[in-house]
């Protein structure tokens, strides 16, 4: 009987009493923790600068998922600073101009707290200058040198992943003792390939290897064949980083040019993010080297960090969608994403971010940062953030492919990525 | 590489360029000679294919060669389908007058476009092609034993490029039938020649207008086809097969047949070649300076008739 059910219900003071108790309780309960009520409960607005159309549309799918996995996991984690995090999303064509245009919105028409999510180098370096005169904290996820170089500005941090200059660094000795020393480059025609042209050559050069040949490819190319003449018979290594929608051609095209006949080949991932390896013409692969920011297939020690990103994403163990096995992701530059949401939310709380007042208290909080320890918010890897030059050092994978998979065969340490600074942008005012 | 393999090298991959830019060019041409409607959404319509491509070959699933012929027929045929109720519904109904046009076909572009970017998606996807070997090439040297032949190290094609030089060429020679030797021809050289008299002599031309806007993306949409194997299917690839159409019709003379496929050959194998010896930005500095030479000092194009 239902009526009467409620009529017996009546608390006594005690009762009430023991149940507040138990809420309580509950709320300390890992899982389970309600936002504390800060002075505001309004969310915290990240602006999600993210490429869905052109050139970056590959990587920009998933770093949209990734960021729309992260922000959740950061809410059950009793969000920023206690308050809940939203991500507004706002595509930039992975044109800079665009790109630029986009911060401006963040800040005049969202009215977001910081600006985040950035891949392509040229949409960083067309959009940083905006940010900085917004005053809007900017958290690129990027890999190019731009930001350590000192050629931005103090509002722009990239904590989440490693510049290319520390990551060829980190590589050069290895490709120079295992594969050869005379290296014909393949790279991109803007600022992040030159990244890689300049940094590698001064890389090999001081493992007493040389660079005999550079070939730049215009990002937008679409066939491949007639590029290859170029390379010189007498190289031993080729390395390729090659980016935008025509990345598999490139790689299909380097194959029927050598034939049976390839020399050693290390690779940048980057030519077959979001590429199934099993895809017909990638044979020739087999036995070749790739760098990957983060091991595309679960490995064999794999951390349980590893794992609970993979699930939180819906990413299975061969770096691919749970539900699509042909969607492969961009898995080896997307947990900078992930990294850099954790590393705001570190920020925000240590600077005890309120609003966008606060933005340059967030800055120099993350500035303050030095060790991340390998964790749920790192499952990349432990690493060092350099607060002087905005930039993080990570580890670095080097993985052979071996029966169409992706086999780790050497990770870097962290000390292979270093350089002397290059600026100190806490010299610089806000 | 040595010269002699270079060479070879760059004429086949030029002469891959080549052959997709005919059927592409022959295409804008065929549109402006009969309709005197310069189609800026040309190179979507050859997207277009490549997207068809792509879905029917998936979606037929099966041997890599069922898809690729299916999606052979019926991608194109899909493109010309789509074309036609285009002309339909907006080039008609502006009387094809050549500046609206212009400004209608610019608006086709940025619809076809982003609704390709919202359907299919911003991915790049490729088409299995139905065979492709790696046929590597033999050059010779004299030595001291004489007269040798070696295979040179990168000097290959493969099987399938090889088959896109021929389908082209089997498709060019079905276009020349079709306008010299038909009926149906016979009424599109009377409607290109003078729209009203052959009005006059009982000949449908709105429906040979609709016919022929659809043949002319059906053309680009068979080149789309035949290269989307080698390259990937992907919103934005329609730019350069425009401009290239472009140039290569000036250069040839607009409405002019065999002009196009002459200037495309050329303009195919120059920026094969030039690529291969030089860099690929100097091949397309070089077509457009051409194309301002022959604007200055042969408005008509090479095969042009000059205006009356």
């Amino acid at each position: 009987m239902v009526s009467k059910k409620i009529s017996d219900f009546k608390p006594s003071r005690r009762k009430v009493l023991t149940g507040m108790a138990a809420a309580g309780a509950t709320t300390a309960l890992p899982g389970f923790v309600p936002f504390v009520q800060a002075q505001s409960s309004e969310p915290i607005r990240i602006g999600f600068q993210v490429h869905r159309t052109g050139i970056g549309a590959a990587y920009g799918r998933w770093y949209d998922r990734t960021t729309m996995a992260a922000a959740p996991v950061i809410n059950d984690m009793g969000g920023l600073n206690g308050r809940p995090v939203e991500i507004i999303s706002e595509d930039d064509g992975t044109d800079p101009k665009r790109g630029a245009e986009v911060v401006e919105k963040f800040a005049t028409h969202h009215n977001t707290d910081i600006a985040y999510g950035t891949l392509f180098s040229h949409v960083v370096v067309g959009s940083a200058p905006r940010a900085g005169e917004l005053k809007m904290p900017y958290f690129v996820v990027s890999e190019g040198h731009h930001v350590a170089s000192g050629m931005l500005n103090r509002w722009t941090l990239q904590p989440g992943i490693t510049d290319v200059k520390s990551q060829v660094q980190a590589m050069a000795p290895f490709v120079a003792d295992n594969l050869g020393k005379k290296v014909t480059m393949i790279f991109p025609d803007y600022a992040f390939g030159h990244d890689h042209r300049d940094f590698f050559s001064a890389a090999i050069e001081a493992q007493g290897g040389e660079v005999i040949a550079k070939l730049a490819i215009p990002p937008t190319e679409t066939s491949f064949t007639k590029y290859f003449p170029q390379i010189p018979r007498e190289t031993e290594v080729i390395y390729h980083v090659m980016v935008g929608p025509a990345v598999l051609t490139f790689v299909k095209e380097m194959g029927e040019f050598f034939g049976s006949a390839r020399p050693e080949i290390f690779g940048f991932i980057d030519s077959l993010e979001a590429v199934d390896l099993a895809t017909p013409g990638l044979e020739f692969l087999e036995g070749t080297y790739f760098w990957e920011g983060m091991p595309r297939y679960a490995q064999e020690n794999q951390s349980e960090y590893d794992k609970f990103y993979r699930a939180a994403i819906g990413v299975d163990n061969n770096g691919a969608s749970v539900s699509d096995p042909k969607d492969v992701s961009t898995f080896a530059h997307m947990f900078g994403c992930w990294e850099t949401l954790h590393t705001i939310k570190a920020g925000m709380e240590a600077a005890g971010y309120q609003g966008t007042s606060d933005r340059a208290k967030l800055v120099e909080a993350v500035e303050a940062m030095t060790d991340m320890a390998e964790s749920q918010a790192h499952p990349q890897g432990a690493k060092v953030f350099n607060g002087k030059t905005h930039q993080v050092f990570g580890p670095q994978y080097i993985s052979q492919v071996q029966d169409g998979r992706l086999v780790v065969q050497h990770k870097t340490a962290l000390e292979d990525g270093f350089y002397p600074d290059e600026v100190d942008y806490t010299t610089q005012s806000f | 590489m040595e010269f002699g393999p270079h060479l070879i090298l760059a004429v086949l991959e030029g002469l891959v360029q080549a052959s997709v830019l005919t059927l592409t060019a022959l295409g804008l041409s065929l549109v402006f000679g009969v309709m005197r409607v310069v189609n800026v959404a040309h190179g979507e319509f050859f997207m277009l294919g490549a997207v068809f491509a792509y879905w029917v070959a998936s979606w037929m699933g099966g041997p890599a060669a069922i898809g690729f012929v299916a999606a052979l027929i019926i991608a194109p045929v899909l493109a010309g389908l789509l074309a036609v109720a285009c002309d339909w519904l907006i080039l008609r109904r502006l009387d094809y007058d050549p500046e609206r046009t212009i400004v209608a076909t610019i608006g086709m572009l940025y619809v076809i476009q982003q609704v390709t970017l919202m359907t299919y998606g911003p991915d790049a996807h490729p088409v299995t092609p139905p065979f492709n070997h790696r046929l590597a090439i033999p050059w010779f040297e004299f030595t001291e034993n004489g007269f040798e032949f070696y295979y040179p190290w990168g000097l290959s094609t493969t099987s399938y490029k090889l088959f896109v030089i021929f389908a082209a060429m089997v498709a060019r020679m079905g276009i020349w039938l079709l306008m010299a030797k038909s009926k149906l021809g016979l009424i599109l050289r009377a409607t290109q020649l003078d729209g009203e008299t052959a009005q006059a002599f009982g000949i449908p031309v709105e429906r040979v207008y609709a016919f022929v806007f659809g043949l002319g993306a059906a053309l680009a949409a068979v080149g789309a086809v035949l290269i989307v194997p080698i390259q990937q299917a992907h919103y934005l690839m329609g730019h350069d097969p425009l401009l290239l159409s472009f140039i290569v019709v000036i250069i040839g003379g607009l409405g002019s047949l065999r002009g196009t496929v002459v200037a495309a050959i050329l303009i195919g194998m120059s920026n094969g070649v030039i690529s291969v010896f030089f860099t690929p930005t100097l091949a397309k500095i070089l077509a457009t300076l051409l194309v301002a030479f022959v604007l200055v000092y042969r408005p008509q194009g090479l095969f042009g008739a000059k205006p009356a």
